[in-house]
């Protein structure tokens, strides 16, 4: 009784006040997560004598302008996308074949160690690699591997978040009887992996392997502390040096269109794929 | 025969141990050792003065001592755990209501994928970049303060970069708009997985949808909302890149905005090794207790 008391205003509504109540809180959350990405879009089409008259709701016409500017300015943008698209790609592709290949090694075979191994990647799932970012660092520069790729790509081989996802989609859609029928068949077990297992994780890999890639391309702090030469700097680390160097000296058009050139991609690519994005969260996250 | 086929067993489940070499080469060589060697610098007094390398000299738990009395790190905890409970309780508030008008049928709303759309993209953006496009259309001259001028008819622009409050909600607003998304699908998720019949049974007994969301609803989702408020807050002791960028580093006004992170990253490049180690392994020892939690909740469920 007492709990009821509590929900008295709410009591009488009907269907449909509640129907528009969540519309109208709908509608106002949609606003406040797609208006800045609007203003961003405007304010990259104006110039900054334009800007510096104040907002507006319009677009103008300077966007390829700022574009070129962007692109001939002293700041690498082209080799830093460059850079990002590598990194992340590889990423992906590495760390979705070898955590499907790892959860397999758990879910398909038995052996002594399984049990152990399993409970040590859950315990370690969530210890953040800044933790561990001391250590990295001067392994890196004792392996001489500053201003190269490879510390940030070969590590994603070992993902425990990318694993259990992996894991979790075998134990529903991978059933053990067709490796066995692989193995009757003649199918050796590397083979089997490659050819049976791959192609039938293909929307696990899907997801995961957008998940991989949209990190790594967002990722700073570890770049940050390993990429030094301007050729090899990635946009996030670009977007740090635009914010660190003296702000009122920029053409203000430009500064947006940096911007945008680092957010606008992701969005379109995500607008293509948020069907599948949205699901693997969710499935991802049922079990947690 | 039945020796052979035992033979062969055996020989199938070696294929074990040869598919995770690769995962167990690279976690020993690319977390493990990393991890080690960070404890192991800990102990050591080993900084840069000037053009003048200190040490390294193993000096015991002085790092520790040093770090946990100076009260930077106080400091520093309070100022992230300020801005992650600014931030998650808004955060929770909207993803429980949100996941439950999604997932309650009679409500049938339309545009479902498309909301839902909207409420995740904000997750994939670029933090870095995030934070930059909110330093500036939030900066003196930005368009946020000529809109408040133009319409709101302020006199002078409001200086958001220098008041710890409006800088704190920055980042906590911007964190909640990243997260609340990711919170909203993972709460649904529960919630769809609850048993309808309870929904009908409680509707059949003239349950109000608040009283169904307070009564069934809710303690139903306990295991998750658990687990989505410790890998949040494991999350929010990461937070780095927003504040970082916002701030320019500097955790301004007044440090108040600085985050562990950022302090560790401040001793990363000022290559102050023995600090920054201590710093390491008492963010190692807070979230691995964190982790723990997440772990025992995880495996109780099942």
């Amino acid at each position: 009784m007492r709990a009821s008391s509590a929900q008295d205003p709410n009591k009488g509504l009907g269907i449909k006040a509640r129907r528009a109540l969540s519309y109208i809180v709908l509608a106002i959350v949609s606003f406040l997560c797609l208006f800045w990405f609007y203003v961003l879009f405007i304010n990259a089409t104006r110039s900054n004598a334009e800007l510096t008259r104040g907002f507006t709701l319009v677009p103008s016409k300077n966007l390829i302008k700022n574009l070129t500017n962007v692109m001939t300015g002293t700041q690498p943008v082209l080799t830093g996308l460059i850079n990002s698209l590598i990194i992340a790609g590889c990423s992906a592709a590495l760390s979705t074949y070898f955590s499907t290949m790892t959860a397999y090694a758990i879910h398909a075979y038995d052996f002594k160690i399984k049990k152990f191994m399993f409970t040590f990647i859950l315990m370690v799932m969530m210890i953040p690699t800044q933790v561990t970012a001391l250590g990295f660092i001067q392994l890196v520069s004792k392996m001489k591997l500053e201003d190269s790729f490879i510390p940030l790509i070969v590590p994603t081989i070992a993902a425990p978040v990318t694993f259990f996802y992996m894991k979790q989609y075998m134990e529903s859609n991978l059933p053990l009887s067709l490796l066995e029928a692989a193995r009757i068949d003649g199918s050796g077990e590397f083979r089997t992996f490659n050819t049976i297992v791959l192609p039938l994780m293909k929307p696990a890999i899907a997801v995961q392997a957008i998940f991989t890639f949209v990190s790594s391309w967002n990722n700073y702090f570890t770049p940050a502390l390993i990429l030094h030469a301007d050729k090899k700097k990635t946009l996030p680390i670009l977007i740090a040096q635009l914010r660190s160097a003296d702000f009122l000296k920029f053409d203000m058009g430009q500064v947006y269109a940096m911007i945008a050139f680092s957010i606008f991609p992701v969005i379109v690519v995500y607008l293509f794929l948020s069907k599948f994005i949205v699901q693997g969260v969710a499935l991802g996250g049922v079990k947690g | 025969m039945k020796q052979a086929r035992k033979g062969k067993v055996v020989r199938y489940n070696k294929w074990g141990y040869i598919f995770l070499i690769p995962f167990v080469v690279v976690y020993l060589m690319f977390s493990l050792i990393p991890l080690i060697s960070t404890v192991y610098n800990s102990f050591f007094e080993n900084y840069r003065s000037g053009l003048t390398q200190v040490g390294p000299h193993f000096v015991g738990f002085e790092n520790f001592k040093t770090i946990l009395t100076n009260g930077d790190l106080l400091t520093y905890t309070k100022n992230t755990l300020i801005m992650w409970i600014m931030g998650f309780i808004p955060q929770i508030i909207l993803s429980l209501l949100l996941g439950s008008w999604f997932s309650d049928p009679s409500l049938r709303l339309k545009g479902q994928r498309f909301f839902k759309t909207v409420i995740y993209l904000p997750n994939l953006i670029m933090a870095s970049a995030f934070s930059m496009l909110f330093f500036t259309l939030f900066s003196d001259g930005g368009p946020i303060n000529s809109m408040l001028m133009q319409y709101f008819g302020m006199a002078a622009p409001f200086k958001f970069m220098s008041n710890v409050w409006s800088v704190r909600s920055l980042v906590a607003f911007m964190n909640m708009i990243m997260w609340f998304g990711n919170t909203t699908i993972l709460l649904m998720a529960g919630m769809m997985g609850i048993d309808t019949s309870l929904f009908e049974a409680a509707q059949v007994d003239g349950a109000t949808a608040t009283q169904v969301f307070w009564q069934i609803t809710l303690p139903l989702l306990r295991p998750i909302l658990v687990y989505v408020m410790i890998t949040s807050l494991i999350g929010g002791l990461q937070m780095f890149d927003v504040p970082q960028i916002l701030t320019n580093g500097t955790g301004d006004p007044m440090r108040s905005s600085m985050t562990l992170i950022m302090y560790l990253n401040k001793h990363l490049y000022s290559k102050n090794y023995g600090m920054g180690g201590a710093l390491s392994v008492f963010l190692f020892i807070i979230t691995g207790v964190l982790s723990l939690i997440v772990y025992r909740f995880s495996n109780k469920k099942e």
